[in-house]
């Protein structure tokens, strides 16, 4: 069922990015609209990652125009922090702020960065903390936690910010084969609410079933997008098909 | 007279000059402990400086700044690092009345020349410790907006804190140690109190051996203290799970 979207959140014109002289991103253009879910696919290498760690500036592209509300966040004098504090990031390696406890690590920011008074932030961390389903395990360290878990208190890090956009790399990636189905259920909800979000995955079977327009990434360019039925029914490239058969045998 | 045995002479040392023993042990731990704490803070503040990333879109102002501080900090690292204290200790409390201007007393002057020792070993150590933060920590930190100094207070620099302590403690038990040099200035530390009573009595076995003793209680109670405190930062081995109820997904639905 198609959602409408109109707005463009952001929009990304020209991008590259080049590790030494390997060029990893070349002259990108892609959007994300408002409420929407893309899914971005592709082998290892094909620069999806990179992407999305351009998008808020984790890596600094090289050239091209990161569009987000009619300012290109490129410029120099732009406040990189305050466009960051827009997009939750949720990582493969989960990265959970390890001397924290589940719930300060859903606290610090929106304190430090959006100057929420402390019991207002608790409130809204609580809250997320149990759309994730780990309210329950607010006192507990990092290292207390299994891999899901930590992955479901990073997804409700990054919802206490009450981003414009989360992006996720590669979420379930580093984690046991058991675990992956509680992750990507509680994405499928946040998707389903319409939040919008970028993810970089190497699950098929949610980005058939969960993205609204998949994007096929393949050596540094964006080869081919479109909804989830034209990308994984109808590819038009032949790169395009090998990889899906490829994951698919394999799943 | 009859002769003494050693531990009669032991015995002896310490019932007639245990308050000078013990004002050494004072002014030995003091020196250490303050030198200890004065050392962390700066060899922190270096550490943090020398870690703060330079983007190649900055100006020139804030790359030329970083860059002589980062030239500063190396000189100063490596000449106390690269020369014995005993020998600051001579340098620093005879020099300074003639390049400042300013006469130190014994103390003070122990407590600086231990500070900025200490200060130069710590920085590495500091520096150390962040660059082995998992660099997760950074970004994480970074995409949720927050700023460097920012991620370096609320969540690198409790980490590096935690990992360096050991490493902390051995420069506190070194200091403890190390204070004894210090007899070259004449600062009554315990080194400089036991051979005052040593010399008074020509009993320098006699008169090092509860020197030794004492130091050794020094340094021993300090390791332990700081074990706690590892324990301490560590936090609890368990965590109470929170007795509410968790919203089903229909719920969250609504609520978004």
């Amino acid at each position: 069922m198609p959602k409408s979207h109109s707005e463009t959140l952001i929009e990304i014109r020209h991008l590259s990015k080049s590790f030494g002289n390997h060029e990893v991103l070349k002259d990108i253009h892609f959007h994300v609209d408002r409420g929407e879910v893309v899914c971005i696919i592709g082998s290892s290498g094909s620069g999806k990652s990179t992407l999305l760690r351009c998008l808020n500036l984790l890596e600094r592209p090289d050239g091209g125009e990161i569009i987000y509300e009619g300012k290109n966040i490129l410029d120099a004098k732009m406040n990189v922090t305050a466009y960051r504090a827009k997009l939750g990031m949720v990582f493969q390696q989960f990265n959970l702020f390890n001397n924290l406890n589940v719930l300060d690590n859903c606290v610090v920011g929106q304190v430090q960065v959006l100057k929420r008074p402390k019991n207002q932030a608790v409130q809204t961390a609580e809250k997320y903390l149990s759309t994730v389903g780990m309210n329950q395990f607010m006192q507990a360290r990092p290292s207390q936690l299994s891999g899901g878990q930590k992955q479901r208190v990073a997804i409700a890090r990054g919802l206490s910010m009450e981003p414009d956009a989360l992006l996720f790399d590669e979420p379930t990636s580093a984690l046991d084969p058991e675990m992956v189905g509680e992750v990507l259920k509680i994405m499928k909800q946040l998707a389903e609410s319409g939040l919008t979000m970028l993810v970089v995955t190497h699950e098929m079977q949610f980005a058939r079933e969960v993205a609204d327009r998949v994007v096929f990434m393949d050596d540094g360019i964006i080869l081919e997008e479109g909804t989830p039925q034209e990308i994984f029914n109808q590819p038009k490239h032949e790169r395009t098909r090998n990889f899906l058969k490829r994951m698919l045998n394999q799943e | 007279m009859e002769s003494m045995s050693f531990f009669d002479w032991v015995l002896k040392l310490i019932n007639e000059y245990w308050p000078m023993f013990l004002r050494g042990a004072e002014n030995t731990l003091f020196i250490a402990l303050i030198g200890t704490v004065i050392g962390f803070a700066i060899g922190i503040l270096l550490g943090v400086i020398r870690t703060i990333p330079v983007d190649p879109s900055d100006n020139w102002l804030k790359k030329g700044i970083l860059k002589l501080a980062n030239i500063l900090i190396n000189v100063y690292v490596e000449v106390f690092r690269g020369t014995p204290m005993m020998v600051q200790a001579m340098v620093i409390y005879y020099g300074s009345p003639m390049v400042v201007g300013i006469k130190l007393n014994n103390i003070a002057a122990g407590v600086f020349i231990v500070s900025i020792n200490t200060g130069a070993y710590m920085a590495e150590i500091v520096r150390g410790g962040i660059i082995s933060i998992d660099k997760g920590q950074f970004e994480a930190a970074h995409a949720i907006g927050m700023s460097h100094w920012q991620t370096m207070r609320c969540i690198i620099l409790p980490q590096v804190v935690r990992n360096i302590l050991p490493a902390t403690g051995n420069e506190f038990v070194i200091n403890i140690k190390d204070t004894s040099v210090l007899a070259v200035i004449s600062v009554s530390e315990l080194f400089f109190q036991t051979k005052s009573v040593a010399g008074n009595n020509f009993k320098y076995f006699e008169a090092f051996t509860i020197a030794c003793v004492m130091y050794l209680i020094m340094t021993f109670t300090v390791t332990r203290i700081l074990r706690v405190m590892e324990r301490k930062l560590d936090g609890p081995q368990n965590y109470d799970m929170m007795q509410s109820h968790t919203p089903d997904v229909k719920e969250v639905k609504n609520r978004a």
